[in-house]
């Protein structure tokens, strides 16, 4: 077992003097995340005076810190108790019920990844509103979600040549993870469909709609529906919520 | 209360010290690039270390005074401000001034550094998006409509009127004006790199090429050479980081960084050196010197104190004339 492997025994790793990184392995590993983000929430609960934010990734925890008010040691001393008593995350989290379009112009790569898994379309949609899923961590962009584990169908590798431009609200899958694009971003996921849902938006009380920890659900809507759905949820109307 | 954007110059944002808190939602920090000049452009005009100020890269804008007065300063550079319809008369950088309605002033071509503040009294009357003003332009956060200035824009400030009191300027500069090489602390990513390049990157000399914005800046040099692959499960990223893809030059990661990313990171910048290294301009060399944690420590301990001595060093500045005022009180004859 390399360094950092270990649930009970990670890595501090040094990001300069103003942030410690907490690493519990160096691959994709839903097992090595949810420990991530049960010490993010033992931090937290620390309320450590000199912590600037703590950000859960799928392999490691980086906690941003005022070096004028916090040492690394200190801080290491302070976090090196809790590693070894991390308890199950509570499930207080909010469940999303995302309405995805995945037809024509919205789902520019669905055929490519229908050839790639040799599986119908309507399998593709299926699989991919099957399971409610899990938000593991947020980064790349504001609002950014990484989300997963897709059914192993979606064990794709990303695309070879990287889109320069990829619309807002562009669902994407690679890895058995799917996101939702928030800006105009470059990126080298396969699109396989449009949410009307804003995850990002800067004019909103709150812009950001999910945080790591969230559960998300998606549901297939026609592309005829699209227009009024996109309505309905700008003016509050539209239930976004899972039961 | 406001003033009016004539020539909007090069990619001018507003900026303050940045949203640190909300990295765990991917949101970038931003903020001034260097934020010593921030600090102490804002000391010049009486406003707190953290006021947003006007970014200025490069190519300053062309504004003119809406309201009755206004007391600016700008730091981070040695150009003068240009007062329009003055007969070309310039006022130095690095002390305070007033500037009444209607007067038009251009801060020109910034020749000597990446990155210049234009501090006003008061600051911006705009609202805060996550606890900051800062602009991030990519996700049009904050600043003025999430924008880089444009001509005709009418920032609103928080004070219409300059209080008569001494103009202040900075007789020590020496916070504004370090140099040598920037301090790194190796990692997170280390070992993703083969030992000659670690060794590479610290007698070699990189240059900043003009593939450099808020978000970083890619140099030109010896190429490092990974030992595992060039990518990596994404982990959280710092301003300061220095990154390298695959094509082995490095990126040093500036205010606008992702929060979050997939290439290894052989070493990272100390926070007393960021401001320094927003400084940096393409064309500009750079080299690196590796310090411990310790070291990195109590050099931003010392750079603390050497801004707030810059700032306890603030001598009166001498007023300008004013000619037109002298002229029109008929004192002129037996002044001059």
């Amino acid at each position: 077992m390399s360094p950092g492997n270990s649930p009970s025994n990670p890595v501090f790793l040094s990001a300069g003097d103003t942030a410690l990184v907490i690493q519990y392995g160096e691959v994709v590993d839903v097992s090595i995340n949810r420990t991530v983000r049960q010490l993010a929430h033992a931090v937290r609960q620390l309320d450590i005076p000199g912590i600037v934010d703590i950000v859960p990734t799928m392999r490691s925890l980086m906690i941003h810190y005022d070096p004028l008010s916090l040492t690394k040691q200190s801080l290491i001393n302070a976090v090196q108790p809790l590693l070894a008593n991390l308890e199950e995350l509570e499930e207080n989290n909010k469940k999303w019920l995302i309405p995805v379009c995945y037809e024509g112009e919205f789902a520019p790569d669905i055929d490519e990844v229908a050839k790639t898994t040799n599986i119908t379309i309507d399998e593709i949609v299926r699989q991919h509103t099957l399971l409610e899923l899990e938000v593991f961590m947020m980064g790349f962009l504001p609002g950014f979600p990484y989300i997963g584990l897709l059914p192993e169908v979606f064990d794709l590798p990303r695309r070879i040549e990287p889109r320069v431009y990829i619309p807002p609200r562009s669902i994407s899958v690679a890895a058995r993870q799917t996101t939702i694009y928030t800006i105009n971003s470059p990126g080298g996921w396969h699109l396989i469909g449009r949410t009307p849902v804003d995850f990002y938006d800067a004019n909103r009380d709150e812009p950001i709609l999910v945080c790591a920890g969230d559960r998300i659900k998606f549901k297939s809507i026609p592309s005829s529906e699209f227009a009024e759905i996109e309505k309905d949820v700008k003016s509050g109307n539209y239930n976004l919520e899972l039961e | 209360m406001s003033i009016r954007i004539l020539e909007p110059g090069f990619n001018v944002t507003i900026q303050d010290l940045g949203r640190a808190s909300f990295q765990h939602l991917g949101v970038p920090v931003s903020g001034a690039v260097s934020p010593v000049a921030l600090k102490i452009g804002n000391a010049l005009v009486g406003n707190k270390p953290g006021t947003a100020c006007l970014e200025i890269r490069l190519i300053g804008p062309t504004i003119e005074v809406l309201c009755d007065a206004i007391r600016v300063a700008l730091t981070g550079t040695i150009t003068e401000i240009e007062l329009i319809g003055e007969n070309g008369s310039c006022r130095p950088a690095n002390q305070s001034l007033v500037l009444k309605k209607g007067q038009k002033f251009k801060i020109g071509t910034i020749s000597d550094s990446g990155s210049a503040y234009l501090a006003i009294e008061g600051g911006f009357n705009l609202p805060e998006v996550y606890g900051s003003l800062s602009t991030y332009v990519r996700g049009s956060i904050g600043g003025f409509s999430g924008k880089a200035l444009e001509q005709g824009d009418e920032i609103p400030l928080n004070s219409g009127n300059a209080e008569d009191r001494g103009e202040l300027r900075v007789s020590n500069l020496a916070a504004l004006e370090e140099n040598g090489p920037l301090r790194i602390i190796f990692g997170p990513q280390k070992d993703f790199f083969k030992k000659e390049s670690i060794r590479d990157f610290l007698t070699s000399p990189y240059l900043i090429t003009r593939d450099a914005d808020r978000m970083g800046m890619r140099l030109d040099g010896p190429v490092l050479k990974h030992e595992r692959g060039y990518n990596i499960v994404s982990d959280g990223i710092v301003t300061g980081a220095i990154q390298v893809p695959g094509t082995g030059q490095p990126i040093v990661l500036l205010a606008d960084h992702q929060t979050t990313g997939g290439y290894p990171k052989m070493a990272t910048v100390i926070s007393a050196d960021i401001s320094r290294m927003g400084r940096l301009r393409p064309g500009d060399t750079v080299k690196f010197m590796q310090v411990t944690a310790d070291e990195a420590e109590k050099a931003r301990f010392e750079h603390e104190k050497m801004i707030l001595s810059a700032i306890s060093g603030f001598v009166n500045a001498d007023p300008w004339l004013d000619e037109k005022a002298l002229y029109t009180e008929n004192l002129i004859s037996g002044f001059l």
